[in-house]
């Protein structure tokens, strides 16, 4: 591997100043699960690392029914889906979060490093999408939050500024009546990267027959994950049926812009984001608390 | 750039300190620096598992370690696991069930199944596939493993309740 300077920072701050002396120059270190290998197959190339693992603040996960979950940058997939409450709360994001690589690398691999490694496919981004979460970002000048939706800008690149490091990702506090789902499809059953990825998150009323809210977001179908705010709002006043949700799905797939590379045809991508926002959404139903006739 | 840095670990329960460079990878230093060559490299790029250990209790694959970010860990390797006289019930099964031919991915097999098992003592059959999906073997096909684990996980539930 190439040689870089190892920095263990204490304190975001110390985290900060780095980042805005070094720039480029210096990557921040959670997981290490895709750092270390860009590293070593030289697809990234790096003066420092910042290792910010022994920062308190970003290895904090916190959940509270009133104000929702906060995931640190540093908190591995594991810590996440094994927490019983965080699970039952959240069932979107665990989906997500229990399908990235196998139990060995969900023991390291972030959320934060999954969003700020900025792929495409990246699983967690669709979910965390679909669940209206946002990003808290601090620089130099102080923090600002970033809808997720808005995070990533291009395969590998991402909002942040020169001298600023992702914090924590929240999600808001579960509503009554709504849940959440993510689905990949992929060529076998575990272990791969997504061919297509599709985040849903709906609410329903009282009644648990008509949706009130809806949010939709894709994966590997575009150079970053694609949020589809026209998918959800379709949905909102109607009575769930099959015919609602096919509706949904037609939306999703028109602004999907699939290309065709090593894992799938851009014609397969596009058929797979019907199929996969269908079931996606009639998961997130379920767990909403529709029951089906 | 080739300053070496002073790590203190506790490696199969022996506290140990060694040297390294910060871009050496936790599996380089235990196979090259500290001669534990039990634990493979397969892959190097965190697909194959072979170099799996157990970090501070976490199943993770050494190759995407860095050595530096071993200091004050409790680490589990291949070596740390059969009792002083003797084999671990997973590595006696492995034997009693041909789980094994060329050898190459089996000790992190062990791993990732002592680490399965120190988790969920009575894993399912779906449950032992599930945790060894982030390790390849190309020679046995897998069933043979799946089944030495789950005997293994009936021994050790019997030598608990002795």
């Amino acid at each position: 591997m190439q040689a870089f300077e190892y920095i263990p920072a204490t304190t975001v701050k110390e985290a900060i100043a780095i980042l805005a002396r070094e720039g480029e120059q210096a990557r921040v270190l959670s997981g290490g699960t895709d750092l270390i290998v860009q590293l070593r197959e030289g697809r990234r190339k790096v003066r420092a690392v910042i290792d910010i693992k022994q920062i308190p603040e970003v290895n904090e996960l916190s959940y509270d029914p009133a104000t929702g979950l906060q995931i640190g940058a540093a908190v591995p997939c594991y810590r996440i889906y094994g927490s019983p409450a965080i699970a039952a709360a959240y069932p979107g994001l665990i989906d997500a979060v229990s399908l990235i690589g196998g139990v060995q690398i969900q023991g390291r691999a972030t959320l934060g490093g999954n969003l700020c490694n900025s792929s495409p496919a990246a699983d967690s981004i669709p979910a965390l999408i679909a669940h209206q979460a946002s990003a808290l970002v601090m620089g130099e000048n102080g923090e600002r939050r970033i809808p997720i939706e808005e995070f990533c800008i291009a395969p590998g690149r991402t909002q942040l500024q020169r001298g600023e490091i992702l914090l924590s990702i929240h999600i808001p506090p579960v509503s009554p009546y709504s849940g959440g789902a993510y689905l990949r499809f992929i060529p076998r059953n575990e272990m791969d990267i997504a061919v297509v990825g599709v985040g849903a998150w709906v609410a329903l009323d009282q009644s648990g027959t008509t949706i009130t809210a809806a949010r939709i977001a894709l994966g590997a179908v575009a150079p970053t994950p694609l949020y589809v705010p026209e998918s959800g709002a379709g949905l909102i006043g109607k009575l769930v049926s099959s015919e609602t949700v096919a509706e949904a799905a037609t939306i999703a797939q028109a602004a999907a812009r699939p290309i065709t590379d090593m894992r799938g045809s851009a014609q397969q991508r596009s058929h797979l984001v019907g199929v996969l926002t269908r079931r996606a959404l009639h998961i997130a139903l379920k767990r909403a608390g529709y029951k089906s006739a | 750039m080739a300053n070496k840095t002073a790590v203190q670990a506790t490696i199969n329960g022996e506290d140990v300190e060694f040297l390294c460079e910060p871009h050496q990878s936790l599996l380089e230093v235990l196979r090259d620096v500290l001669r534990l060559t039990g634990t493979k490299e397969g892959c190097n790029n965190g697909n194959c598992g072979a170099c799996n250990v157990i970090l501070d209790g976490v199943l993770v694959n050494s190759c995407l370690v860095l050595g530096v970010e071993a200091q004050g860990k409790r680490i589990t390797t291949i070596e740390g696991i059969a009792p002083p006289h003797g084999l671990h019930p997973l590595q006696q099964k492995f034997l009693e069930h041909a789980a094994l031919q060329c050898g190459i991915c089996t000790p992190g097999f062990i791993i990732s199944a002592k680490a399965l098992l120190d988790h969920k003592p009575h894993p399912s059959e779906h449950e032992v596939r599930h945790w060894l999906a982030g390790n390849l073997c190309r020679c046995t096909g897998y069933d043979k493993i799946v089944r030495a684990v789950l005997d293994a996980a009936d021994v050790m539930a019997v030598e608990v309740s002795k």
